[in-house]
């Protein structure tokens, strides 16, 4: 037993990896290989064998937690007695929280558009030029990055110091600004523009990203329109603006998507950056420091369910998505 | 090449659709580079892709200079002087890598956490997505938007409910557990993807196949996934730099034995978080292997998710 | 295989006769168990007296498993010095130290997978986990026998809740410390200074001498934590304006946070903090003490281009490695002095030891870490300096460093009046909370008034 739950050596840890995937494949391989028999398994089956580890895993590990999340959102701090909406009340009454909600609303409109938007345009400028995977490989590289990275990276560009003889700016920043002759600027402190910058780093991470599904999808528009297109005389911003961002919209869509629903639950770039302090904080971090340092599960669990009540906008969009691309076919 | 029915291009041995696909891409490639002649000599143009490329760099540049510079100098002046004052060291490193962090022994961790936590969700989420795709069985765009608006639950709020269950099963601390957390994170967002690429994919093909007798099984493997590989390889990238560079997951479900080398890095800055030049040449050793991953399967990306193999 | 280790190691120890230093234990393990090596031991370094984990039985071969936020290097130390335990009951102790430590003890907790033993930063985390969550045991009689012959009472308290005792002090940190450069006080011909007025006069004397240079440094951002430093500076005056019992009742809420002797501790902390003449000595102006890393804001002692910086003990290891902290160093700590005559008040911080888990193996460590014997072999652990407790058997021998000899006499002094840190016993929506933001709000433009009642209006209801 020691092995399966406690390997010690490298050999033994990779050993175990190594079994834990077979050992996968074998049992999913197994149900497939039963429900393979057209016309004589039930259809139902069939879809219950595709969906059904999926959902099991889902409804386990993540509904479960949400519904537990949405009862102690109506509960008090240790979570022992009911206090109906008193914890939604703070959670929107408050100075505190109101500043959190506007942050999140921020970051969730503004990181998804400017990252898609230089990740774009950023993909049809390099697209087929000699340098090409240089290119992409410099503006993915964020994406290769930890949080903690992250955040040590831009420490080193937003760093202030006072601009006195003998003091060296260590921030990169700064430094540009003292080379232009001007002030240096606590850039993590001013409110309300710190929330921009601490903003820049998830759309400096999350470019990358955008930059190469749509660059996929730009390469898989079809030829003759292009050149049916290009006969009409359309160049440049032309062909962009009425050509190509047409053709990839639905990849757009999915890159925009999946952008604003990691930015909803960013927490680290807050987290080691400002620590959410000086107006700073988005209900993802707020959401940690009240459950998790302030012990007071309540409120945490009530902005849990903002965050949650916040993103049936984008899932709402997405379905009439899903609707419009059935009715095409 | 060998016998190709008409109806079913994926019976095609691998090599033959390859060289087919590529034939295609040069020749369209020449076209298109020559559509596109105007756009690449506008200065403008080349201009905002470089100013874009050297925005994008510059930071990681710093923390790369930066890791090699000795810790008093990183607290007293900026990493560009070393232009002028070059003053490098590779003790940063020394210390990381053969110090009391030893953080070589985390690699093996964060390999043996990701490797299965990027094939086992993507598995999953492959069948599932096949389903919502392509079975018509009752309930199924409810179960797909259901599924689909799970990607909005915090990883957070799991950590508590999760964690009780493991400790009830008695399997808390191991890898299992890890690679199954990592396995329901993924899976909302994976379904997502995958499902889309799915989607893209003509539906004359899967008819032809039905038309053939095939079942859904045989579907799945033969018809869909050899065209999906290069989307299963673009997501798998991703999912290998998300596992790969997760936090939290391995600091609450890892063990000491088993945690991976994000928490250990995490750690380097110190009980009281000045160690700064330990934490730079840190972070730049957690980035090798993402690196490595991104630059040799870089090609998929290039490919395209789908290439538009298929269509046209 | 564990068995047969554990033998081999057991009949080591029979060899060694529980006397000798581990090295010989762990040559006795991989040799294959020849511990006939005595005469070389010189294992008086961490032997100790175990008779004490006696009364647990046998426990050989058991594990203790600590949860603590303290990593390397300091966490090495802190293993070396469980080593003597080890050695006389053969409990292995699981060491796990995170950055993340209190968020993720949260988490453990509620989910039910504890510790056997956390180091808790603060008596607040200890009162929130016992009154929240009911999981922490009381510490056993051993434990509490240990704190009443070793520790003043104080320190029993802090470890207290609702009368029950559950937790021992283990660290101790003094706060209460101006850092200065003495050879700067030497050139200028300044002496420490006895009271807070001779400390005002001596940083405006500073000032003159030096065309109108500014004295203090300071910082206060910590991360997550920004602004804990600065709750430091406001208790330190707390303690010196309204003195140790207006102190107890300020932490406790039974004087409201916007009491106009809290207003008079932020305003004579303000005296240095908000004066443009008098900070931020080679960091910027009143508001750069918000951004500038509290572990960067003494640095300038060394270059000089800052002259007083009120810190912790613990500051020493944030200067850089090498550097001489001495008297006559190049750098040093006296006392922040107070103006009251009669007392000395001072203000630490420190660390306790509570047990999620009542196994016998997990009371032997208790009592073990609350014992003299702990103190002695952590100071011994402990090479470079850096560390001290409360612990009145401390011998100051052992202690590694001049300034660690001084931190504990302060500790130690009779007329010392010991207070811990308030911000770490206030409720922690306030002292982990609103206390911090309310002090970055305060040195980054807002009157002292505005904040105290902010901060008052955050206090938790219940």
């Amino acid at each position: 037993m020691d092995f399966f739950t406690s390997p010690e050596t490298t050999a033994e840890k990779l050993g175990l990896m190594v079994f834990a995937m077979l050992l996968f494949v074998v049992v999913m391989g197994g149900l497939l290989f039963a429900v393979d028999k057209p016309k004589r398994v039930p259809r139902w089956v069939v879809a219950l064998c595709f969906v059904g580890p999926a959902v099991l895993l889902v409804v386990g590990g993540l509904v479960y937690p949400g519904i537990l999340t949405i009862i102690s959102s109506f509960k008090n701090k240790t979570g022992a007695e009911w206090v109906g909406l008193d914890n939604y009340v703070t959670a929107f009454t408050t100075d505190q929280f109101q500043i959190v909600l506007r942050n999140t609303a921020l970051w969730v409109v503004l990181v998804p558009i400017v990252s898609t938007f230089i990740g774009l345009v950023y993909a049809v400028l390099v697209d087929r030029t000699r340098f090409e995977k240089l290119a992409k490989a410099l503006v993915f590289l964020p994406m290769a990055i930890s949080m903690v990275g992250a955040s040590i990276i831009w420490k080193f560009v937003y760093e202030y110091r006072p601009d006195q003889p003998g003091i060296q700016q260590t921030g990169l920043l700064n430094q540009l600004l003292v080379w232009l002759g001007l002030e240096p600027q606590q850039f993590l402190i001013n409110q309300p523009t710190n929330t921009l910058f601490l903003i820049a780093v998830m759309v400096w991470i999350q470019t990358g990203f955008a930059m190469t599904i749509l660059s996929a999808a730009i390469k898989a528009i079809p030829d003759d329109i292009v050149e049916a297109a290009r006969l009409d005389g359309l160049h440049g911003v032309g062909m962009f603006r009425y050509i190509t961002v047409p053709s990839i919209r639905p990849a757009l869509v999915v890159v925009v998507t999946t952008i604003a629903m990691g930015t909803l639950k960013v927490f680290d770039i807050v987290r080691t950056m400002t620590g959410g302090q000086f107006g700073t904080s988005v209900v993802a971090n707020e959401f940690y420091t009240q459950s998790f340092r302030l012990a007071n599960e309540g409120l945490g669990a009530a902005l849990a369910v903002i965050l949650f009540i916040l993103v049936i906008p984008i899932v709402v969009y997405n379905v009439r998505q899903l609707r419009l691309s059935e009715e095409v076919r | 090449m060998t016998a190709v029915p008409p109806t079913l291009p994926t019976s095609l041995d691998a090599d033959a659709s390859h060289d087919i696909q590529r034939v295609g891409r040069l020749s369209r490639a020449e076209r298109r580079a020559i559509a596109v002649k105007g756009k690449l000599s506008s200065p403008w143009a080349s201009a905002i892709a470089i100013i874009i490329a050297i925005l994008w760099t510059v930071p990681s540049i710093g923390l790369l200079v930066t890791s090699f510079r000795p810790a008093i100098d990183i607290r007293s002046s900026g990493w560009w002087t070393v232009w002028t004052d070059p003053q490098f060291t590779l003790d940063n490193y020394d210390d990381v890598l053969f110090g009391s962090a030893d953080l070589a022994s985390f690699f093996v961790n964060s390999i043996v956490i990701t490797l299965p936590a990027v094939v086992i969700p993507i598995s999953i989420a492959l069948l599932a997505s096949y389903a919502f795709a392509w079975i018509d069985f009752k309930g199924r765009n409810l179960l797909f938007v259901a599924v689909f608006a799970l990607q909005i639950v915090p990883i957070q709020i799991t950590l508590i409910p999760l964690l009780s269950a493991y400790v009830d099963a008695e399997i808390n601390g191991t890898f299992w557990t890890v690679w199954l957390s990592h396995s329901i994170f993924a899976l909302p967002l994976a379904i997502f993807l995958l499902h889309n690429f799915m989607k893209e994919i003509p539906a004359s093909l899967i008819e032809a196949a039905r038309m053939d007798g095939a079942g859904h099984v045989k579907i799945f493997f033969q018809v869909l996934l050899p065209l999906l590989v290069p989307a299963i390889a673009s997501f798998a990238i991703f999912q290998f730099l998300w596992v790969w560079n997760d936090l939290l997951v391995g600091l609450t479900f890892a063990n000491q034995d088993s945690r991976p080398l994000t928490v250990a890095v995490a750690d380097l800055a110190g009980t009281r978080g000045n160690a700064w030049h330990l934490l730079t040449a840190g972070a730049f050793v957690s980035m090798i292997v993402p690196l490595i991953v991104f630059l040799a399967l870089q090609r998929y990306f290039v490919r395209g998710l789908l290439a538009g193999s298929v269509k046209g | 295989m564990t068995s047969s280790r554990l033998s081999v190691k057991r009949r080591a120890l029979a060899a060694v006769a529980g006397g000798a230093s581990l090295a010989i234990v762990l040559t006795a393990c991989s040799s294959g168990g020849s511990g006939d090596d005595e005469s070389s031991s010189g294992g008086e370094a961490s032997s100790i007296d175990c008779a004490p984990y006696e009364e647990f039985g046998d426990i050989d071969g058991t594990k203790v498993h600590v949860y603590t936020s303290i990593v390397d290097p300091e966490g090495a130390t802190m293993q070396a010095s469980f080593e003597p335990f080890t050695e006389c009951t053969g409990v292995e102790i699981d060491y796990e130290a995170s950055r993340e430590f209190e968020a993720q003890l949260l988490v453990r907790v509620k989910a039910g997978n504890a510790p056997d033993i956390a180091f808790l930063p603060q008596p607040g985390l200890l009162q929130t986990i016992v009154r929240d969550t009911g999981t922490i045991v009381p510490a056993p009689e051993s434990v509490a026998k240990n704190v009443d012959e070793f520790f003043e009472p104080t320190w029993k308290d802090y470890g207290t809740v609702d009368g029950v005792f559950y937790a021992a002090p283990m660290d101790a940190n003094v706060k209460s410390y101006v850092w200065y450069s003495p050879a700067a006080f030497a050139d200028g011909g300044y002496e420490i200074p006895e009271t807070w007025d001779d400390l005002i006069a001596l940083s405006e004397q500073y000032s003159e001498d030096n065309d109108g240079a500014l004295p203090w440094c300071a910082g206060v951002e910590s991360g997550d934590a920004t602004g804990w430093p600065g709750t430091d500076w406001v208790e330190d005056m707390m303690l010196r304006t309204a003195g140790p019992d207006v102190y107890d009742q300020w932490y406790t809420h039974e004087i409201p946070f916007n009491d106009p002797q809290v207003v008079t501790a932020f305003d004579t902390a303000g005296e240095v903090l908000k004066d443009p003449a008098m900070v931020n000595a080679g960091l910027g102006g009143v508001d750069s003490i918000a951004t500038t890393p509290w572990t960067e804001a003494g640095i300038g002692l060394l270059d000089g281009t800052c002259f007083l910086h009120r810190a912790a003990n613990f500051y020493q290891t944030q200067f850089p490695e090498g550097t001489d902290v001495s008297e006559d160093g190049e750098v040093y700590a006296f006392y922040l002095p107070t103006n009251q005559t009669d007392i000395k008040p001072v203000e630490v911080g420190g660390t306790f030891a509570a047990a999620f888990n009542d196994r016998p193996e997990v009371q032997a460590f208790q009592t073990y870490i609350s014992s003299a014997d702990w103190a002695n072999a952590k100071a011994k652990a402990t090479p470079n300096g850096g560390w001290v407790n409360a612990n009145l058997q401390l011998d100051p021998e052992n202690l590694a460093t001049e300034f660690d000899r001084l931190s504990a006499s302060i500790l130690t002094d009779e007329n010392s009046i010991v207070r811990f840190d308030a911000s770490d016993l206030m409720p922690g929506a306030v002292g982990a909370g609103t206390f911090w933001t309310g002090i970055v709000n305060w040195l980054t433009g807002q009157s002292t008034q505005e904040v105290v009642d902010q901060i008052e209006a955050s206090w938790p209801t219940s």
